[in-house]
C-alpha cells in the first residue's frame, strides 16, 4: 500500500446471512461486492448513494466495526480485520441521525470521557472542547445534560466528539442527516475549515444529499446495491453528461403518460418521473434541445399541461439517472430488498 | 496491550458506570433506595423463614440463610454490572459502537463498567449485614471473624464474578434480543446451585454435582466460614474439608472459569464482529 493513501480496499465483499422463520432457508443479502477504493492522505472523499446501497455497511468496515466477508481493506496502513488495534487509534467515526451518548453526563463530560479513551492528556482536551465547541456554537450549553440537548444540537455534539481526537481518518456517516438548513450550513462549514487547517488529515463522507457531496468533495464514489458504479472528481463526473441536454418539467396529472412512453421517443435518453402535489416533475435528457419540441408534443396528445420548464446543467443526481436508470428516490422506493 | 491503554479503558468506565448508577436519580431518592432495597430483599426471606421454621431464629440455618443471601447480592450485581453494559451503551446510549472503535481495551472497559455495581452491591451487603446484626439477632462475634480469609475470599470472589460477568457479557454482544435478561437469568439460576439459602445436601443427588462444580459454592462457604465459622461448619456439605483445601478449589475454579470467560468472550466479540452485531439496537 502506498504511504500516500488514507484508505484503501480491494475487492471488498460483505454479505449478510439472514434469518427466517425455521421452515425458510437462509437468505443472503448482498451488502458490498467487489469494492476497490483508494482515498489519498488529505482527500475529502464522498459516498453517494441511496439508503440501503452499501455507504454504511463500507464505513462499518473501515471502522473494524464489521467483517468483510470477501478481500480486504486498509485503513492509514493497518489491515482493517487482521489489525483492529492498529487503526482504532488513528480513526473516528460519526453517524448522523442518532442521539447517541450518555444523556446524564453534561456535554463537557461526554467529550471529556471520549477524548481520555484515545488518551488526550486532560488540559489539552478541555481546550480542544472549548475550541470545537465554540466553532459549531454550542460553547453555551457546554454544562447542560446532553439528554436535555435538542436533536440537533446532540448531533453537533458527536460532531465534536469525532473531531476531538483529531483523527487521521475520520468516518462521516450522513453527518447532516436530521439537521435543520441552517446547522447543515454550519456543520459543512465546520469540515471545510478542519481539514483546511492540517493537509494530513483524511475525511470519508458518506450521504445521500446530492448538493452535499458536490460542495464538499473533492472526488465521489456512487454506490449502489453494494457495488461501486463510478468513482472520479464530480465536475468529471458531470462531464459525461455535457454532451446531453438536461430539462426539468413540471407538469400537471400524467393522465397515463408514464416513464417508457418518454422513453419511447428516440432523442430522450434518460426520463426520471416524481410525483408532486399539484402534478409531476419530470427530469429528462435529450440528445438535442430541439427534440423538446416533440416531447411537448407528447404531452398535447396525453393532455399533459406543462406548468414550468428549467432547462439546467448536469447534477450529480444526473450522474446517478446515467448511471442506474433511475433517481436515488425512485431507487430507495423500488430497488432495495 | 499497553499498560495506559488498560488503565484508561478500566479507569474510565469505572468512572462513567459510577456517573450512570449514581446519577438516574437525586441524591436523597438514591440513599434511601441504597438501604430500602437490600433490606427488603431480606425481610422477605427473614419472613419466608420464620414462617417455615415456626419462628426458629437461633437455628444455625438462620445465619446461613441470612449471610447466604446477604453476599450473594454480589453475584446479582457484579455479573449484571459487567454483562449490562453491553446492553446499557448498545441498545440505551448507542454509545458501543464508539466504545469499539476507540483505541481501548473492551474487556477491561466492561470490567470497569462493573465497579460502580460492585459498590452499590457493597453498600447493599453492608446494610443488610448490619440490619440482621441489629434487628434480627444474626449474631457475629467480631472477635473471633478471620479478617485476612474474609477479605482474600472477598477479592477474589469478586474477581470470579467479574469474570463471569465477561463471559455473560460475551454471550450479550451475540445475542439481538433478550439479552438484558441473561445476567439475571444466570444469577437466578446460581442461586439454587451455590448453597446460598440452603445446602447442597438439600438438592437431588444428580444436581448435586452441578452445585460442586460451581465457585460460587465455596466462596459463599468461605465468607461465611471467616464470618461465622461454627455455624457454617455444622452444615456437611463441606464439612470435611478445610478452608485451605475451599480456597484451592476456590482459585482452582476461578482460574477455570476466568480462563474460559477470556476466551468465550473472544470467540464471541470475533463471532459479534461477523455478524455486524456491534451497534444492533432492537428496540425490544
Amino acid at each position: 500500500m502506498s504511504a500516500s493513501l488514507a484508505i484503501e480496499t480491494k475487492d471488498l465483499g460483505r454479505i449478510y446471512k439472514l434469518r427466517g422463520s425455521k421452515k425458510e432457508t437462509r437468505k443472503e443479502l448482498v451488502a458490498l461486492q467487489g469494492v476497490n477504493l483508494t482515498v489519498e492522505r488529505g482527500e475529502l472523499f464522498g459516498l453517494l448513494g441511496p439508503n440501503g446501497a452499501g455507504k454504511t455497511t463500507l464505513i462499518k468496515v473501515l471502522t473494524t466495526l464489521l467483517s468483510p466477508t470477501s478481500g480486504w481493506a486498509r485503513v492509514a496502513g493497518a489491515d482493517v480485520h487482521a489489525e483492529p488495534d492498529l487503526v482504532r487509534p488513528r480513526i473516528n467515526m460519526v453517524s448522523g441521525g442518532e442521539s447517541s451518548g450518555y444523556g446524564l453526563l453534561t456535554v463537557r463530560e461526554n467529550l471529556w470521557m471520549f477524548s481520555q479513551f484515545y488518551g488526550v492528556p486532560s488540559k489539552e482536551a478541555n481546550e480542544r472542547i472549548e475550541a470545537l465547541l465554540e466553532m459549531v456554537g454550542l460553547k453555551d450549553r457546554m454544562n447542560t445534560k446532553s439528554s436535555d440537548l435538542s436533536t440537533g444540537l446532540r448531533q453537533k455534539m458527536n460532531i465534536v466528539r469525532g473531531f476531538l481526537t483529531e483523527p487521521e481518518v475520520l468516518f462521516l456517516d450522513e453527518p447532516t442527516l436530521g439537521l435543520d438548513v441552517g446547522a447543515m450550513r454550519d456543520v459543512r462549514k465546520f469540515i471545510l475549515d478542519w481539514l483546511k487547517a492540517d493537509k494530513e488529515r483524511t475525511l470519508l463522507l458518506t450521504t445521500h444529499y446530492m448538493a452535499e457531496a458536490e460542495e464538499l468533495c473533492d472526488r465521489v464514489a456512487i454506490i449502489n446495491k453494494g457495488k461501486v458504479l463510478a468513482c472520479d472528481k464530480p465536475s468529471v463526473l458531470k462531464q459525461r453528461l455535457q454532451k446531453d441536454a438536461l430539462f426539468e418539467i413540471q407538469v400537471s396529472p400524467l393522465n397515463g403518460l408514464t416513464q417508457q412512453h418518454l422513453l419511447d421517443q428516440p432523442e430522450v435518453t434518460k426520463a426520471a418521473i416524481s410525483e408532486t402535489e399539484t402534478g409531476a416533475k419530470l427530469s429528462l435528457s435529450l440528445v438535442e434541445e430541439s427534440a423538446l419540441a416533440r416531447v411537448i408534443n407528447l404531452f398535447t396528445q396525453k393532455d399533459v399541461k406543462v406548468m414550468n420548464l428549467t432547462k439546467r446543467e448536469p447534477t450529480l443526481e444526473d450522474v446517478f439517472v446515467d448511471l442506474v436508470g433511475r433517481s436515488m428516490a425512485e431507487e430507495e422506493e423500488h430497488g432495495q430488498p | 496491550m499497553q499498560t495506559s491503554t488498560s488503565w484508561r479503558s478500566f479507569r474510565m468506565a469505572a468512572w462513567l458506570g459510577w456517573v450512570i448508577e449514581s446519577n438516574w436519580t437525586d441524591p436523597f431518592l438514591f440513599a434511601v433506595y441504597s438501604i430500602v432495597k437490600p433490606i427488603s430483599g431480606a425481610a422477605i426471606l427473614v419472613i419466608m423463614y420464620g414462617i417455615i421454621s415456626q419462628g426458629n431464629y437461633d437455628s444455625a440455618l438462620f445465619p446461613y440463610i441470612y449471610l447466604g443471601n446477604a453476599f450473594y447480592i454480589y453475584v446479582g450485581a457484579v455479573m449484571t454490572g459487567v454483562s449490562w453494559a453491553v446492553v446499557d451503551d448498545r441498545e440505551h446510549y448507542k454509545t458501543l459502537k464508539y466504545m469499539y472503535i476507540a483505541p481501548i481495551y473492551i474487556p477491561l472497559y466492561l470490567l470497569g463498567r462493573g465497579v460502580a455495581r460492585f459498590i452499590t452491591g457493597s453498600i447493599a451487603v453492608f446494610i443488610t449485614i448490619a440490619a440482621g446484626l441489629l434487628f434480627l439477632n444474626v449474631k457475629i462475634n467480631f472477635a473471633e471473624v478471620d479478617w485476612l480469609l474474609f477479605f482474600v475470599t472477598l477479592f477474589v470472589g469478586v474477581v470470579m464474578l467479574a469474570l463471569l460477568g465477561l463471559l455473560l457479557a460475551g454471550i450479550t454482544l451475540t445475542v439481538a434480543r433478550h439479552e438484558g435478561f441473561i445476567g439475571e437469568a444466570t444469577a437466578g439460576a446460581l442461586y439454587i446451585f451455590s448453597g446460598a439459602i440452603f445446602p447442597l445436601d438439600v438438592l437431588p443427588e444428580w444436581l448435586r454435582p452441578v452445585g460442586y462444580f460451581m465457585p460460587t459454592t465455596y466462596w459463599l462457604e468461605l465468607l461465611r466460614r471467616s464470618l461465622v465459622g461454627d455455624v457454617a461448619q455444622a452444615f456437611p456439605t463441606l464439612a470435611n474439608f478445610s478452608n485451605m483445601e475451599i480456597l484451592g478449589v476456590l482459585l482452582a475454579l476461578s482460574v477455570f472459569f476466568g480462563t474460559v470467560s477470556i476466551y468465550v468472550f473472544r470467540w464471541c466479540d470475533a463471532r459479534a464482529r461477523e455478524l455486524g452485531l456491534i451497534d444492533r439496537t432492537t428496540n425490544y
